[in-house]
């Protein structure tokens, strides 16, 4: 048992988070989807990375990063396509909107038991002006065509696999950042004459964002290792356990480190809100904190 | 990184299995909480199975008796055992794994000799006596005096939470042998002989109406000073030697059992919020083991990481919220621990819950755990001294 990464696994995860630094700082994530971006990542080999002959837990490592630095776009989805390809999911309630949709090379549409691709220049959508995710613009399509076949109820439910475990990695990411973010400000920040950080009330928030971030991150940890050697584990349940879990400390981490900014955490200048806004955005994808949860314990003895 | 258990590791679990399949039969029915002389032959019975099974000791150096086994399958213990429902350490507990490793650590060759072996085989029961009525987070504010009189301390002073206080044959107490130097560096740790004059137990009893703890009440105890472990005044830094231990791998027999409990309430869970919560539970107990096995790779790899601080926090919050699940779901059943009229099927969940609610108190509550983390882990300053 070796449950921690390899030195491989820490080269590549170093690597890409030394190559988003340099070309993505929060200044231009705030500008939204970026063509050159992801066709950078490509070129990286990001979305090649299981054709390439890496695993499942390298692939998270990476998905991790791309949460780190809140990469905007549909990059879960591409992962194994040339073009960009994002998803709508037949299953989730609410609206038919459909995210980046001025970006997409395709769309792959879930159903229960089926996929279906359809081309996302023949739809006809009406772009929101003030969506949640200011870096997740969402279109409202009222019909969706009915596209090609592109899998049955296996391919089905391995996207619906893979995309929740890469979620959640990225979740995950995101979660270690607003610790760091909320950490930073508590240590710099004074008020009554000292940090605030030195405040049991403020260093509880955060030791328990660290603590949210760290379980979860072993979640998914796991949860890639078992997909990856499935004799190690039950799959499902680790996954749900890791998206559920991912995106709680998502949220949850995000509504804490806007307690810890006060006020600022409150501005638009402040990023907490860019993470705290993906982390919602994010839990309508690959199944719910609710529906991982009913998941989980349907396969609990009844 | 896998999850992947080493083909030893697999061989020295079967080899485990084969062995409990083969003991567990033998074993007298678990005596009742109360009866402590029945608790302690019990227990002790146990060990000494252990130690002629070759199992005792998983942790300790080889040269102390122990099987100086990787983290790995320390784990694979207490995992196989939890859940083949063997007894666990219970009046071993101050023993294996607070005394008999400080004394490793901090012991002279001749404390070695004298104890260690009488712990492996389960010959003698330790307690401890650390916390006192004033000095509970503030562990180090303890006032306990120890008082050099030639070859002799004399101990006065009062103790409380003292695990096993009832059975113990030696305590691990922690005294003020300098009253004047700052708090942390006046302590001293000794070994308390329990037939001593002068020492009074009085079983402190809990929430469930029983306990394992005692109060201890020192009256001029004359402690031999060759009792003492580490020098003089050195006793904090002796004394964290014990409790860096608690926050790692001492709740794994817990969790393991934990899971267990998720599956046996399974079944009693109709509700559709009810399940729903449960699910959250079984998800966080798993990603705690989870944590438990990066926390032991990165032991064996001599990198220990920030896991280490949050288990204990994780575990115990979980815990409770699994706790609070199991009496909505057993709604009136609820109001019976256990005895004549009660149900076997539930009681066990109604006493665990009770018992459960000192997890996120004894060995650092969860408030002292978040103090450690943030400051040492995240860096954040101290809250300054009044």
């Amino acid at each position: 048992m070796n449950f921690d990464l390899s030195e491989d696994q820490v080269a590549l995860r170093d690597g890409i988070r030394s190559m988003l630094e340099g070309k993505l700082p929060m200044s231009r994530v705030r500008e939204g989807f970026d063509r050159t971006v992801h066709d950078d990542l490509a070129a990286a080999g990001v979305f090649a990375l299981r054709a390439d002959g890496f695993g499942w837990a390298d692939t998270a490592i990476v998905y991790e990063e791309l949460g780190r630095a809140l990469v905007p776009g549909p990059l879960v989805s591409s992962l194994g396509h040339d073009g960009i390809t994002g998803t709508f999911d037949r299953v989730v309630g609410g609206s038919p909107l459909v995210e980046h949709l001025d970006v997409l090379d395709s769309l792959l549409v879930l159903g229960v038991d089926a996929i279906r691709s359809v081309d996302p220049s023949t739809l006809e959508g009406t772009a929101v002006d003030w969506p949640l995710d200011p870096l997740t613009p969402v279109w409202r399509v009222e019909h969706l065509p009915d596209g090609e076949q592109a899998g049955g109820a296996t391919e089905v439910a391995a996207l619906r696999t893979e995309g929740a475990l890469l979620t959640a990695a990225y979740l995950v990411g995101m979660a270690d950042v607003l610790t760091e973010l909320a950490v930073a400000y508590a240590k710099e920040r004074e008020q009554f004459n000292r940090p605030i950080g030195s405040f049991q009330a403020v260093k509880h928030l955060c030791a328990d964002m660290a603590v949210r971030a760290e379980v979860a991150r072993a979640a998914v940890y796991a949860a890639a290792c078992v997909l990856d050697d499935t004799a190690t584990g039950r799959i499902g349940r680790a996954l749900s356990g890791a998206k559920l879990l991912a995106n709680e400390a998502a949220i949850l981490n995000g509504r804490s480190a806007m307690q810890v900014f006060g006020g600022m955490g409150f501005t638009w200048e402040v990023d907490v809100h860019l993470y705290l806004k993906r982390a919602w955005v994010l839990d309508t994808h690959f199944g719910s904190i609710d529906a991982h949860a009913d998941a989980l314990a349907a396969a609990l003895p009844s | 990184m896998d999850l992947r258990y080493s083909d030893a590791d697999e061989a020295f679990r079967s080899g485990l299995r084969a062995w409990l399949a083969a003991e567990l039969p033998a074993l007298a029915p678990q005596p009742s909480r109360d009866d402590w002389p029945a608790r302690r032959r019990w227990d002790t019975d146990w060990q000494r199975r252990l130690f002629d099974g070759g199992y005792a000791g998983l942790s300790w150096p080889k040269e102390y008796g122990g099987l100086d086994a990787p983290p790995s399958q320390q784990l694979i213990f207490l995992e196989e055992t939890t859940r083949a429902r063997a007894p666990y350490v219970g009046v071993n507990f101050v023993g294996l794994l607070h005394a008999g490793p400080t004394i490793i650590a901090e012991g002279s060759d001749a404390q070695k000799a004298a104890y260690l072996p009488r712990i492996l085989r389960g010959d003698e029961v330790w307690c401890q006596g650390f916390s006192e009525p004033g000095a509970g987070s503030d562990l180090a504010s303890l006032r306990t005096r120890a008082v050099r009189d030639g070859d002799h301390y004399v101990v006065t002073g009062q103790k409380t939470w003292c695990s096993f206080g009832q059975v113990g044959d030696f305590g691990e107490l922690l005294v003020r042998t300098d009253p004047d130097a700052p708090k942390h560096q006046g302590i001293t740790w000794l070994m308390l002989p329990m037939d001593l004059p002068g020492i009074e137990v009085r079983p402190l009893r809990t929430v469930l109406g029983s306990s394992e703890f005692a109060e201890l009440f020192l009256d001029e105890v004359r402690v031999p000073v060759e009792c003492r472990v580490g020098a003089e005044n050195d006793g904090w830094r002796v004394t964290n030697v014990t409790l860096s231990f608690e926050r790692g791998t001492a709740f794994v027999s817990e969790l393991v059992d934990a899971m267990r409990l998720v599956e046996d309430l399974a079944p009693l869970v109709r509700d559709r919020a009810h399940r729903r919560e449960l699910g959250h539970v079984a998800a966080e107990l798993d990603a705690v083991w989870a944590l438990t096995k990066r926390n032991v790779t990165q032991a064996e790899r001599g990198t220990p990481g920030r896991g280490a601080y949050m288990i204990k926090l994780a575990y115990s919050e979980a815990r409770q919220r699994l706790g609070e699940l199991s009496m909505r779901v057993l709604e009136r059943d609820a109001l019976v621990v256990g005895g004549a009229g009660g149900s076997e099927r539930t009681s066990e969940f109604v006493e665990e819950r009770l018992r459960t609610l000192a997890l996120t108190i004894a060995a650092g509550t969860s408030q002292i755990q978040r103090n450690i983390l943030g400051e040492r882990v995240l860096g954040l300053p101290k809250e300054p001294a009044r």
